[in-house]
């Protein structure tokens, strides 16, 4: 049965869609399993986010990884959900989704649970997020959030631990050549090139690496 | 003063120059603001972005908040824009092989005559033509509906207008999915360097002063922050005028240029500022003043009646009622919020709050505070005008 919560789900239901609802609902009462699209370029990610969503339940699931003619690829397939990462520029291209310009369409609107606000924040800072077609029970939809906002949010780790190591990785590399750039124009050795770039951080109220990124900086305009 | 420390979203598009320039040159600091500016991927993640509380204010597309005060599009929030970022500042180009048939046919591509250019491009047209606009809701898709419906192309069912992100807007056409594009600068002459598109027209060619991006916040944020609001708004009206000064166009293309910006060489992104155009790829050059404009002709101020012209064009195309749709367009453009925070000091300020949208042809000197505000031509291409108090239309 629809439960009395469906409509808050549902954020936009313009006058001119409003009228097709009913046939929505019966599609979605008698439908077993949920039909989802995951937008996803990234192969790898594709298939964690896949094995997330089987976990949490048995779905029929699509991955799209083509930016070109996005929307038109998902009206073929008629998902009943849409889960796209917000970092991808293609993300507008669903937008187009939300206007259903065609009788043939289903209308779909961005997921917002007005009984949780708490769930589309989560799922807007792990980096995901959900269209979902007219109609559908909440209690259909959260699991597959959580599960997706689970799994974004696991990539959103690796991404700023990648870049952290990175950046570390970067800092070390200027360290070291403007270790080597004083160890030559001082004749001092490597601890204490690493000693004066310290003190001069130090004193200076400055980040060793910006001390050392100022010096190598220096030492390339001179030779 | 206490520095206060706001968030604010862009878009990496020239148009984002005033927000950058807000944080960079130092007009937040004057007002005792530091601008933490995020780049957001999509138009509808930094709508979101701002809808959630992720940031406190944003660079927008002036529909935007219309469109959502009309329930339209995949969002509940609620909008305030309170000042006009950019007026103008659009691009409008055609696929290689349409510039082919429109040269083959005569046309001269002179950057300038919208009906010479939309006959010429709908002669040149076997279908329906297919255009790029970067969001469902923007001044590109409104210009685009407005300028070939006035010349007998039924919109929107006679054309397909596909939403294709700015940046990925040369590669669809490459791809040959879309003959034609509306999109803000750089990305018209990016599809230009590419060597798979030619320039037509500027957006101002189609309607001479339209409202391109608005500072928007949440709905209720300026009335329970008005101080900072007003800091805001004055912040990004110093940086306007600023930027509308030609000395500063070569310091600001270099600041758009780094990575953390738009990442787009500053010589292809002074083209937009300096209104100097690159249009083909056999190096045709054409200029168009006042391309994109800050400052000038009282840019910044959102007139209601700018608001209420997009309100009543989303209504005609979605079917919503025009007069329950213009009144609620033009409780969005907040004037009144404007007006709070320049008022009685830097800027001069309009008296009325709406015009006669597309009545003025050359520069018109109109009743304001201290007498002596100059608004600058908006002449829509087709002559006509749009009466916020009356629409026919």
């Amino acid at each position: 049965m629809i439960g009395p919560g469906w409509r808050q789900v549902i954020l936009h239901c313009s006058i001119r869609l409003a009228r097709r609802l009913v046939p929505v609902f019966l599609t979605s009462i008698m439908a077993d399993t949920l039909s989802i699209v995951v937008v996803e370029k990234d192969r790898d990610q594709a298939l964690l986010i896949v094995d997330s969503l089987r976990a949490s339940g048995d779905h029929e699931i699509f991955v799209i990884s083509e930016e070109a003619g996005l929307a038109r690829r998902i009206s073929e397939r008629n998902p009943d959900i849409v889960l796209v990462d917000i970092a991808s520029p293609s993300r507008d291209m669903l937008e187009e989704l939300t206007l259903a310009s065609s009788p043939m369409e289903r209308p779909v609107a961005m997921f917002v649970d007005r009984s949780d606000q708490g769930l589309t924040k989560a799922a807007i800072e792990a980096g995901v997020s959900a269209y979902v077609v007219d109609g559908l029970q909440p209690d259909r939809i959260k699991p597959i959030i959580d599960a997706a906002i689970a799994r974004f949010h696991m990539f959103h780790q690796v991404r700023t631990e990648l870049a952290q190591t990175k950046r570390a990785l970067q800092e070390r590399k200027v360290i070291d050549r403007a270790k080597g750039i004083l160890m030559k124009a001082q004749g001092i050795d490597e601890d204490a090139a690493y000693a004066l770039l310290r003190k001069t951080a130090m004193a200076q109220g400055r980040k060793i690496v910006d001390v050392a990124d100022a010096l190598v900086t220096a030492a390339g305009l001179l030779s | 003063m206490t520095v206060q420390t706001l968030k604010a979203g862009f878009i990496p598009l020239v148009d984002a120059a005033p927000l950058i320039a807000a944080a960079e040159i130092g007009f937040a600091e004057e007002e005792g603001l530091k601008l933490d500016l995020v780049k957001a991927p999509s138009w509808s993640t930094l709508r979101d972005m701002l809808a959630v509380g992720q940031i406190d204010a944003a660079h927008m597309l002036s529909p935007v908040p219309v469109a959502a005060a009309l329930g339209l599009g995949g969002v509940s929030a609620r909008f305030d824009a309170v000042s006009v970022l950019s007026v103008n500042g659009n691009v409008v180009g055609v696929s290689e092989a349409l510039a082919g048939r429109m040269r083959a046919q005569g046309y001269g591509f002179d950057f300038s005559d919208a009906v010479a250019a939309g006959e010429a491009l709908i002669a040149a047209t076997d279908g329906r033509l297919r255009i790029g606009v970067p969001f469902p809701f923007s001044m590109h898709a409104e210009l685009l509906y407005y300028w070939l419906g006035a010349l007998g192309l039924p919109a929107p069912q006679g054309i397909d207008v596909r939403t294709v992100p700015p940046p990925l807007m040369a590669e669809a056409m490459a791809a040959g999915e879309i003959d034609a594009f509306c999109v803000g600068e750089p990305w018209g002459s990016i599809a230009v360097e590419n060597g798979v598109g030619t320039l037509l027209l500027p957006g101002a060619a189609i309607w001479g002063f339209a409202p391109e991006k608005v500072l928007a916040v949440r709905h209720g944020w300026a009335d329970d922050q008005p101080d900072m609001t007003s800091r805001l708004i004055r912040a990004l009206w110093r940086a306007g005028r600023w930027l509308s000064q030609p000395g500063s166009r070569e310091l600001i293309a270099d600041v758009l240029a780094r990575r953390e910006y738009l990442n787009v060489s500053s010589e292809i992104l002074e083209r937009a500022l300096t209104g100097a155009f690159v249009i083909s790829a056999q190096g045709d050059r054409r200029t168009r003043d006042k391309f994109v404009t800050f400052y000038d002709g009282a840019a910044n101020f959102p007139w209601r009646s700018q608001a209420a012209w997009i309100g009543q064009r989303l209504a005609e195309r979605m079917g919503l009622d025009r007069e329950g749709a213009i009144s609620a367009a033009k409780s969005v453009f907040r004037s009144d919020v404007y007006r709070q925070a320049l008022s009685g000091q830097l800027a001069d300020l309009p008296g009325a709050s709406e015009k006669l949208e597309g009545a003025i042809a050359e520069p018109t000197e109109v009743a304001s505070a201290s007498g002596t505000l100059i608004l600058q031509p908006d002449r829509f291409f087709d002559g006509q005008t749009f009466d916020p108090s009356a629409p026919q239309r």
